[in-house]
């Protein structure tokens, strides 16, 4: 039950590894914080949407299965937009067309796919958590380091001194492609690393 | 034991290796350089030795990390970062040149697997990159000789915005604001003309870049003399000849063939005239270079040359 949840972090984080739902991960992640928070939609998503495709998993025809995952999800999305635009007005609009569009995040119709509708509930629940968990982070990551070189600052908290050059483009789509694409160069490194240690102990 | 070697072609050994071709875009660069330090002084001296030292410490430290044979001897970091300095304005902040050699090496070309295998010219992607950086101080230029602080227009952004025509004679001799090597036209040909002498550089692709950006130019110019400038302003002015002498002829990231060397330099061409005449910024040749070496595989694929006995019957 554990590694269930855990391979969602590491070894199967979606981003990382498995290079899901790169649309929002490029698009929300120029503040740490709007990769929390992208990051908990979908977590909140991508769970409830889990838990309900694995408990109604003996009932759904194989045919229809792909139409229920869908509305199952958008039932959600709907839920946690909403949910934004009440209480945290100024983050959806910042998140602007993303949070609705969680709908087409293969990751969640990923998961419901390949592990919620195969598994029993239990499990199903602590993959998303997982996956969900994973996910956030690796937004967090990759926001906290788009905003520290293109603004100064991690979570609007400023760390560098004041004469800092912001590098515009960091905050510009260049920039999530380059931080994007040396993260998961990093994330390989060092899991070849460990697989080298591994191989050699 | 005999061990097997293999390589990738070229197999004919000659003494055209790479280190002799760098050392001549050196030897080829030094007009520029001392035209750069006549009329940018101390200011072009830390841009150029900040450049260079960012470029050839990252591929020293990069190369040590990852346990590849040190290549830094080949001078192609050295070439880098000489042309990344020769492309970024005098009064660039030394640590920003630094931090375009580190990315003109690390992320332009140690990234694909070092030399030979990047797609883009690594000077010009670090420029690319220090432009939507810090777009403030890659736009910010300053009279040559004198060193005012005044920031000052270059001849290019003079025409586009103000529509002023600066003296063929300024822009000949580099009298002009600008990057560090693009002022001078004097002393760009002589290494023009060396490169080719020791057919280091192929002549096609600075020809058709130059036919195609006179002809286009003079074409505006025709229609609309009141509108655009004349064609002989296009080609001495802004980073036209440092471009098509040095940047286009990149032999890693340009076409092999003949014919793809032609389609190349028309493709830049048409590229840098669409962005000066129309575009938002006034000029087009490090945008025009980079696009035609995203296309240079498709380039190379089109323009394959016809297997002898397999043509059209004559």
């Amino acid at each position: 039950m554990i590694r269930e949840f855990t391979k969602g972090l590491w070894k199967e984080n979606p981003i990382f590894v498995q290079v899901l739902g790169m649309c929002p991960t490029l698009a929300v992640t120029t503040r740490a914080l709007f990769g929390f928070s992208m990051g908990m939609a979908t977590l909140f998503v991508v769970v409830c949407s889990s838990v309900v495709v694995s408990s109604i998993r003996r009932f759904v025809p194989r045919q229809v299965r792909i139409p229920m995952f869908t509305i199952i999800i958008a039932t959600f999305v709907t839920a946690a937009d909403y949910f934004l635009k009440a209480n945290f007005y100024q983050i959806s609009k910042a998140l602007g067309p993303y949070v609705p569009l969680i709908v087409v995040n293969c990751l969640i119709l990923g998961r419901a796919e390949a592990f919620a509708s195969k598994n029993g509930v239990g499990r199903a629940f602590m993959d998303a958590l997982g996956m969900g968990a994973g996910f956030t982070c690796a937004l967090v990551v990759l926001g906290s380091v788009r905003e520290l070189l293109g603004a100064g600052s991690v979570f609007g908290y400023r760390l560098m001194r004041d004469g800092f050059t912001e590098w515009v483009v960091m905050i510009l789509p260049a920039g999530a492609f380059l931080t994007l694409g040396l993260l998961v160069g990093l994330f390989n490194i060092i899991n070849s690393k460990k697989r080298g240690a591994v191989r050699a102990g | 034991m005999k061990k097997l070697t293999i390589n990738v072609s070229p197999h004919i050994v000659s003494a055209m290796d790479t280190r002799y071709m760098m050392k001549g875009v050196v030897k080829a660069l030094i007009p520029v350089l001392m035209a750069s330090l006549w009329f940018f002084r101390w200011q072009a001296f830390g841009v150029i030795l900040a450049a260079v030292a960012g470029s050839v410490l990252t591929e020293y430290s990069l190369q040590k990390i990852r346990n590849r044979r040190i290549c830094t001897g080949d001078y192609s970091a050295l070439v880098t970062g000489l042309l990344l300095a020769m492309v970024l304005p005098p009064s660039i902040p030394l640590w920003m040149a630094f931090l375009g050699g580190v990315f003109a090496i690390g992320m332009g070309k140690e990234i694909f697997g070092g030399l030979g295998f990047n797609i883009f010219n690594p000077a010009l992607l670090a420029r690319a990159f220090l432009m939507s950086a810090f777009p403030i101080a890659l736009t910010s230029w300053i009279r040559p000789v004198t060193l005012d602080a005044v920031t000052t227009a270059t001849p290019l952004g003079l025409a586009k915005f103000n529509h002023v025509l600066t003296p063929y004679a300024s822009l000949f001799f580099g009298n002009v604001a600008g990057s560090l090597g693009e002022g001078s036209a004097l002393a760009i040909l002589p290494g023009l003309v060396y490169l080719l002498y020791r057919k280091i550089i192929d002549y096609r692709i600075p020809a058709a870049y130059a036919v195609t950006v006179a002809v286009f130019s003079g074409a505006a110019y025709l229609i609309a003399p009141e509108k655009f400038m004349p064609p002989l302003f296009h080609v001495l002015a802004g980073g036209f000849l440092l471009g098509a002498v040095f940047m286009a002829t990149d032999p890693v990231t340009s076409p092999v063939t003949k014919k793809g060397r032609w389609i190349f330099g028309i493709g830049c061409g048409l590229i840098t005239m669409t962005i000066r005449l129309w575009g938002g910024l006034p000029e087009g040749v490090m945008y025009s270079i980079l696009l035609m070496e995203a296309c240079t595989p498709l380039i190379n694929r089109i323009a394959r040359p016809v297997r002898y006995g397999t043509g059209k019957e004559r």
